[in-house]
């Protein structure tokens, strides 16, 4: 079979269409740069009733929502998952990573949970308050302007409240709290934490002409048929198009690897088009990956040459080093101040109106690194699972447990809506030794090398995360709730999930001034090619105890002006 | 695929070369043909794979009449009619557990032994089949599995109780994700409206209040519509 090559030549190739390459595709085709996009999955469009999710009744579904195929339920939008067919990855002995991958236009933005926060000045400094890891080579003040841009241009709605590390930005007005935030709200406060409003990408007031305002039907997950929240494809790409950029979307076309000439400089791509199972190149002056920190690392390590016998951009071998997620864990209570509810519309937006940032001073703890928590819970629309053991908190009152008849439907009527969970989201220590790379025994459907995985926590998360339980049950019992399930305890390492779990995975191409120990510049160049540059999260240095993706689309704005500049002047 | 996907996959797919254009359906009209020929009654977003999948699944037939004879009365059983609603069986409920133990075939050797059991059990005490025995014999035998102890963990429970609870949850879930069930909970959104706080009366009867120097932060809902301008402070100015 031959390999089948495009003699158009792009400006640009952007490998990955989520928050990095959506940016990316939307300020460089504007700066008048002819511009290919290859995305791994189908196109996809909120809008369309082919694909819509949103407001879908259970009954929709003859499974009624169940998670079968899709990870998150039938509604949720991700195409994907931790698992696909088709594309396994490995794991070493005693490592237990889940690698998620959302194919389909927008990626992950398509269904993320819009938690939208600013990392502040600590975060990219963490090494001189710690001693640990590494400081970023750039500071909140180079990423503020950029930050600054993205609320506007995208829309994020909080309140600026001068806190020291959650920087304060250009919100929209939050919407009001719901019952179960009230009671989250009044436990917090009985041990003096604090909360405030969240901080997240849903248009509660109108932002511009293109976009519709939130609805408040709490299905984020499924995608926006108005565009009131932010996912790739409806806030940065479409938009690119309908300003008149010159955008070739490649969708369903998997990348291989990033080709290279004589000298080393990158010339375009290869990729598999899913639809015929050929292989395709494209020719491009400039690649830029945005397919996720884990499947970029794995393109750059696929892409052996002479030049770059280790992989591209890898002279330093740090490419897959230094991956790291975020910490979680969970816990859920029966409230019984909540009970026998009168029933009205409080779907709200999807997710939580209010959080808790990080509060406390790791000097005075046994761990190194924060974490902040979320909540949830209300009367929400049923799907697979609602009405499972229905009243199992009658054992909370001495009542019978079980049985059948009519008065199952009381049961049920008096604990909907009772229920409040609260999850703490932190930040982990990155590690050399945590990382993936390429297993050369194991191949995809498309003949592409896979990732292995290498991932051990460290007692600085296990510790972390024994604290958010912790916390967890002092706000539960401020509020008189019963905790559900038992606190999990030192031989199920107090509860944290697995890595990768929380799909906050970033750190595989890390950022530095020094290339012997980092895979990119400040400007997310590679330090061996310098046509080459990275805007997923694989530049992170340390991921903060904050969600990535506002970080991806201020640095990959700042990336692409660079593109941009550097171009002009001749320079790549 | 409709004309408006099939155009989109050839304009946006198939920019790669002739050979891709190639590979995609070339006459949109035969596309939508075929397309309404499969179609299944669910629409809700799927993917071809997906669809794909539910179709097959919605042509397989895993429980025989008497299993779905005998699940209906077990069915209405856990959840009868009432004066505001109908029964599990008037929602469908059997309909969906065969799905369901097409979707999820663990459910399958659970669910159809346990049926064995409960006419085994009926057979030994009364001599007849669970679906043909009395009200009062059916409940009688209810009784003795629908009761968990709570202090045993789920998986520990005897086989019978294990069943039972199963049937259970299933046959709730089943009649709360219809439109009947749907409406008997009450449940209110999955529509278009304007969130603005919690009624006072719910307030007052949890005994909770807005703090008012946090509803002051809050969205003005009559300004929704006017876009947001902000002054070099981040102070929204509209």
């Amino acid at each position: 079979m031959q390999i089948i090559e495009s003699s158009q030549v792009y400006d640009v190739i952007i490998v990955g269409s989520g928050a990095g390459g959506g940016m990316a595709t939307k300020i460089l085709s504007e700066a008048g740069l002819k511009v290919a996009v290859v995305e791994a999955g189908p196109f996809f469009d909120p809008s369309d009733p082919e694909q819509m999710t949103q407001l879908k009744w259970p009954y929709e579904s003859p499974r009624r929502g169940a998670s079968t195929t899709r990870p998150f339920g039938d509604f949720d939008s991700a195409y994907g998952g931790w698992d696909i067919e088709g594309e396994p990855y490995t794991n070493t002995e005693d490592t237990d990573f889940k690698w998620f991958r959302s194919r389909m236009l927008g990626g992950r933005t398509n269904h993320w949970g819009r938690i939208s926060l600013r990392f502040g000045p600590k975060d990219f400094k963490r090494k001189d308050q710690d001693g640990l890891g590494d400081n970023w080579p750039i500071g909140y003040d180079d990423v503020k302007p950029y930050y600054d841009k993205v609320d506007k241009l995208i829309g994020v709605f909080g309140t600026n409240e001068g806190l020291p590390n959650d920087p304060d930005g250009f919100f929209l007005p939050p919407p009001k709290p719901r019952l179960h935030e009230l009671f989250y709200i009044k436990g917090a406060k009985k041990s003096n934490i604090p909360v405030y409003p969240s901080r997240m990408s849903m248009l509660t007031k109108k932002i511009n002409n293109d976009r519709g305002v939130c609805f408040y039907c709490g299905q984020c997950s499924r995608a926006c048929q108005v565009s009131a929240d932010f996912s790739s494809g409806t806030c940065l790409i479409f938009p690119a198009q309908k300003n008149g950029g010159q955008i070739d979307l490649f969708v369903n076309c998997m990348v291989r690897e990033v080709t290279t000439n004589d000298e080393g400089k990158a010339t375009g791509v290869s990729y598999i088009n899913k639809e015929d199972r050929k292989e395709y190149k494209l020719k491009g002056k400039v690649v830029v990956m945005g397919a996720s920190a884990c499947s970029t690392a794995r393109i750059l390590l696929n892409s052996k040459s002479s030049q770059h016998p280790n992989g591209l951009g890898n002279s330093s071998n740090i490419v897959g080093k230094y991956l790291h997620d975020s910490t979680g864990s969970s816990r859920v209570a029966f409230v019984p101040d909540m009970m026998n509810r009168k029933t009205y519309n409080e779907d709200g937006v999807g997710g939580m109106h209010v959080y808790t940032p990080w509060w406390l001073d790791n000097k005075k703890l046994d761990f190194a690194r924060g974490y902040h928590t979320e909540m949830w819970g209300g009367m929400g629309m049923p799907s697979y699972g609602f009405g499972f053991n229905p009243n199992d908190f009658n054992k909370f009152f001495g009542l019978k447990v079980g049985g059948y008849g009519n008065d199952l439907r009381k049961d049920v009527k008096k604990y909907y809506g009772s229920v409040l969970g609260i999850a703490g989201r932190g930040e982990s220590i990155p590690q050399k030794t945590n990382y993936c790379e390429i297993d050369n025994t194991k191949v995809d459907e498309y003949g592409i090398p896979i990732l292995k995985f290498n991932y051990q926590w460290t007692d600085h998360e296990i510790k972390q995360v024994k604290h958010m339980h912790d916390t967890f049950e002092e706000i539960f019992h401020n509020i008189g709730a019963e905790p559900l399930g038992s606190k999990p305890g030192k031989e199920q390492d107090y509860g944290i999930l697995k890595p990768g779990e929380i799909i906050h995975e970033v750190g595989t191409t890390r950022m530095g001034d020094n290339e012997k120990t980092s895979v990119v510049n400040k400007y997310q160049q590679l330090h061996d090619v310098d046509n080459v540059f990275i805007v997923d999260a694989g530049p992170f240095v340390s991921q903060a105890d904050k969600n990535p993706t506002w970080t991806i689309l201020a640095l990959s704005w700042r990336t692409s002006d660079y593109i941009v500049e550097q171009l002009k002047q001749q320079n790549i | 695929m409709d004309r408006r996907k099939s155009l989109k996959s050839i304009l946006l797919g198939g920019v790669a070369s002739g050979l891709a254009v190639h590979g995609c359906k070339p006459n949109p009209n035969e596309a939508v043909t075929q397309e309404v020929v499969t179609a299944s009654n669910y629409t809700y977003g799927r993917t071809p794979k997906e669809k794909e999948l539910d179709e097959k699944l919605l042509k397989e037939v895993f429980f025989n009449q008497h299993e779905m004879e005998s699940m209906s009365v077990l069915c209405d059983l856990i959840l009868p009619a009432n004066n505001d609603s109908g029964s599990a069986t008037d929602a469908e409920v059997p309909n969906f557990i065969e799905f369901m133990a097409k979707d999820l075939p663990e459910l399958q050797t659970p669910l159809r032994g346990g049926f064995m059991w409960l006419d085994h059990k009926s057979n030994t005490d009364y001599n007849v089949m669970f679906m043909s025995a009395s009200e009062e014999q059916q409940k009688t035998i209810l009784d003795t599995i629908a009761y968990p102890d709570p202090a045993v963990p789920a998986e520990e429970q005897p086989l019978e109780v294990q069943f039972f609870t199963l049937m259970r949850n299933l046959t709730l879930t089943g009649y709360y994700t219809t439109k009947m069930g749907i409406k008997d909970l009450g449940y209110k959104g999955n529509m278009p409206n304007v969130w603005d706080g919690i009624p006072e009366d719910v307030l007052a009867q949890h005994n909770v209040a807005y703090d008012d120097e946090w509803l002051a932060k809050c969205v003005d809902q009559s300004k929704r519509g006017i876009i947001a301008e902000w002054d070099e402070n981040g102070n929204l100015l509209t």
